[in-house]
């Protein structure tokens, strides 16, 4: 791989230069352990493993449940409670899927506001944001689509409220809502496409997670002062970075492990937390739920779904000057969406030349913000649609855009930088007390 | 400067809470069950008399179609005898075979027989895991985090808060009683004020009272108050909702412990294989 240099793999006996010659995978997966690692990456560094550790336990788990499931709407929910009930060990299976995929938003949330502070977005590393946020917007197709499966309560009207979102496009709306429901309503052929989906899905998303370690292992990774690695020579190299095996695998796996059991803890005691209970009551068409609200992980962008209403008078001046087309329905499904485009286009909206927010003195508190305003957002989203709440779920939506599109392009122009470290052993040292080499 | 601050901040959750609380959201007492927190247990005696209200008084209207009678004599549940169980599957009413599309007689691995039609009520096989009383504080759900999700308490309740009507409907609502924990049932117009905002705190359900003191005689000779059946009740209905409750606790205490166990081990690896590169001795 090219980028910092390193030892390459050297078949040494008879048989591991044949199979070199012909296909060099060792070469392939040795580079790619041995990977140059910056060594001053901190705590914030360890969620990408999580995230490959849930990718694969959520396909491990989902494979054995398929094996127990039946996607039809007469039997979906009773195939659950038997998985429940009857397959050994299925409550358990199931209760790990369910509460799985909320272990894979918590660190995907940490994961991308990571790299938003440390500025892990810029050049050179913007194709590999860009992967991050496509994993991302198919982690939350896959998600949805699997708390259809269940066809609970929830399940039903969860999966008529998002795809209604499509059918508030102008013109074509209720084509494509029909096209992705198969008929006009959600029924069985909506259930066995999202089933179809749902398994699909994860190995389009262990594909991308491939081509994401494929470009940062290009690039190198970043790390917490944003001071790229010297690559000048092997020797200089290795003076800021260790390589992946061991220090960075144990590391790594420790907090795995740690995660693990907090994770086993609410499996174990309270796995029905994060979970709605309406979905314990089998869909019924003809019953819509007092609140129909999403999984937790969607609430800060269901919340920017909902903040532009029609009074808002954005929502106003935009219904006028495109006489109309443009309704708040349709506003708040451009907001949402272009919610999470906003963030894919950080790399370009942010003129800063640092990368680490730590030594972006005004960025630090904008970012702060913007965090605080994400959970603000997911409470707000759970919260019902009178009183204040409108209100906190408009200034929060605002400004989550505004720190997109406003400060981020601003503060690079305005701020004075604090000093850096000139490399990264400099910074690695000043942690540990060694004396310069 | 910090104490305006806090007031402030106090104010405006303050705020918040009573605009959540115009929604008419009914109380529900938190009540101590044996099976709650992490080293909590099915009492069996317990599940035996809540079985034996279940199928005395609410089987009459409910079904279990989801729980099979045969986990009744499996561990961790009421665990009655194998034989007495195939014999009240028996009594029970008749099933469609599968097979041969005629009526036979139910069998202990058939489910619990359903009930639907007029003046039936809701499944009970999930509803205490599909019913949730704790919300609070403001909505965030911490306070399930100490109480649980309340599915028990909420039945709990639902049996033991039917009350007189109140003073703005005295006549009520025709076949429906008035309960102060139910939550969304009817609410006739001269218990609304001007903004259609119920002024009462429960509402109309259309269950008849199901409980009187001596309803029943427990087999095993406990009073059968109200209280104590519909505490039974909820714990039974707990089981037939979770009935792989303690087999759940065990693998979390096995998986913190074990995962704890891991957690220390590569600590100290950690430690062990940086130490040189940090400038320490090992």
């Amino acid at each position: 791989m090219a980028g910092i240099p390193h030892d390459h793999y050297e078949p040494k006996t008879g048989a591991e230069q044949w199979l070199h010659k012909r296909l060099p995978i060792v070469g392939l997966i040795y580079d790619t352990i041995m990977i140059p690692t910056p060594k001053n990456l901190n705590w914030w560094w360890i969620w990408g493993i999580v995230l490959a550790f849930c990718l694969v336990l959520q396909i491990v788990t989902g494979i054995v449940l398929v094996m127990h499931y039946t996607p039809h709407v007469d039997l979906a929910f009773a195939s659950v409670e038997h998985i429940m009930r009857d397959v050994n060990g299925g409550w358990a299976i199931r209760y790990i899927h369910a509460n799985g995929a909320s272990l894979f938003f918590f660190a995907v949330y940490i994961h991308i506001f990571r790299g938003l502070f440390y500025g892990s977005y810029k050049a050179p590393r913007e194709v590999t944001w860009i992967i991050g946020m496509v994993i991302y917007l198919a982690m939350m197709g896959t998600a949805f689509m699997g708390y259809v499966l269940p066809w609970g309560q929830m399940s039903f009207w969860g999966a008529t409220v998002i795809t209604g979102l499509f059918g508030a496009i102008p013109g074509v709306g209720p084509s494509i809502q029909a096209w992705l429901l198969g008929g006009p309503a959600v029924d069985n052929a909506t259930l066995n496409r999202f089933f179809s989906l749902h398994y699909l899905l994860p190995f389009v998303i262990a594909a991308l997670v491939a081509v994401h370690i494929w470009a940062f292992h290009t690039t190198g990774n970043n790390n917490p002062t944003g001071v790229e690695v010297r690559r000048a020579s092997k020797a200089e190299a290795e003076k800021d970075t260790l390589p992946f095996w061991p220090y960075f695998v144990i590391k790594d796996l420790f907090a795995l492990a740690l995660v693990l059991v907090v994770f086993f803890a609410v499996v174990g005691f309270m796995p029905n937390y994060l979970g709605h209970p309406d979905n314990y009551i089998e869909a019924n068409p003809l019953s819509t739920p007092a609140h129909i609200v999403p999984e937790w992980y969607f609430l800060p962008f269901y919340a920017i779904l909902r903040a532009f209403t029609a009074d808002v008078w954005a929502v106003i001046l935009v219904n006028k000057i495109t006489f109309g087309i443009v309704d708040a329905k349709f506003f708040g499904v451009i907001a949402m969406f272009g919610a999470i485009i906003a963030m894919a286009l950080a790399p370009w909206l942010d003129t800063s030349k640092v990368r680490s927010g730590q030594y972006r003195p005004m960025f630090k508190w904008w970012f702060y913000l913007l965090a605080i305003d994400f959970v603000v957002l997911m409470w707000v989203g759970a919260m019902p649609t009178d009183g204040i709440y409108p209100y906190i779920s408009l200034i929060g939506a605002t400004y989550w855009f505004a720190y997109f599109f406003v400060i981020l392009p601003l503060l690079g122009i305005i701020e004075k930088p604090l000093p850096m470290p000139a490399t990264i052993e400099e910074d690695f040292n000043s942690h540990y007390g060694n004396p310069a080499e | 400067m910090k104490k305006l601050l806090i007031s402030a901040a106090s104010a405006l959750v303050l705020g918040a809470g009573s605009a959540l609380a115009s929604g008419g959201a009914a109380h529900i007492p938190d009540y101590a069950f044996s099976f709650e927190g992490p080293f909590g247990k099915f009492d069996q005696q317990q599940l035996r008399r809540g079985f034996q209200v279940y199928r005395e008084v609410c089987s009459a209207c409910h079904g279990m179609k989801f729980v099979p009678l045969r986990t009744l004599s499996d561990e961790g549940g009421p665990q009655m005898d194998p034989a007495w169980v195939r014999a009240f599957a028996a009594e029970q009413d008749e099933i469609t075979d599968k097979e041969t599309g005629e009526p036979r007689a139910r069998k202990e691995t058939d489910m619990f027989p359903t009930r639907t039609g007029d003046g039936m009520g809701p499944d009970l096989s999930l509803i205490a895991k599909n019913r949730a009383a704790f919300h609070g504080p403001y909505g965030t759900g911490i306070a399930q985090l100490v109480q649980g999700i309340g599915g028990p308490e909420y039945i709990h309740a639902i049996l033991t808060h039917f009350e007189e009507n109140p003073e703005c409907a005295p006549d009520g609502i025709d076949g429906y009683y008035y309960n102060t924990a139910f939550p969304n049932g009817g609410i006739p117009d001269s218990c609304k004020d001007e903004h259609g905002a119920s002024t009462v705190p429960g509402s109309w359900i259309a269950m008849p009272p199901p409980l009187a003191d001596d309803l029943i005689e427990y087999e095993d000779g406990t009073p059968a108050t109200v209280e104590q059946m519909a505490e039974d009740a909820s714990a039974f209905l707990m089981w037939a909702a979770e009935p792989k409750m303690m087999a759940r606790k065990n693998m979390g205490f096995t998986a913190v412990l074990l995962l704890g166990l891991l957690t220390v081990l590569l600590y100290l690896t950690n430690k062990r294989i940086w130490a040189p590169h940090k400038g320490k001795h090992v």
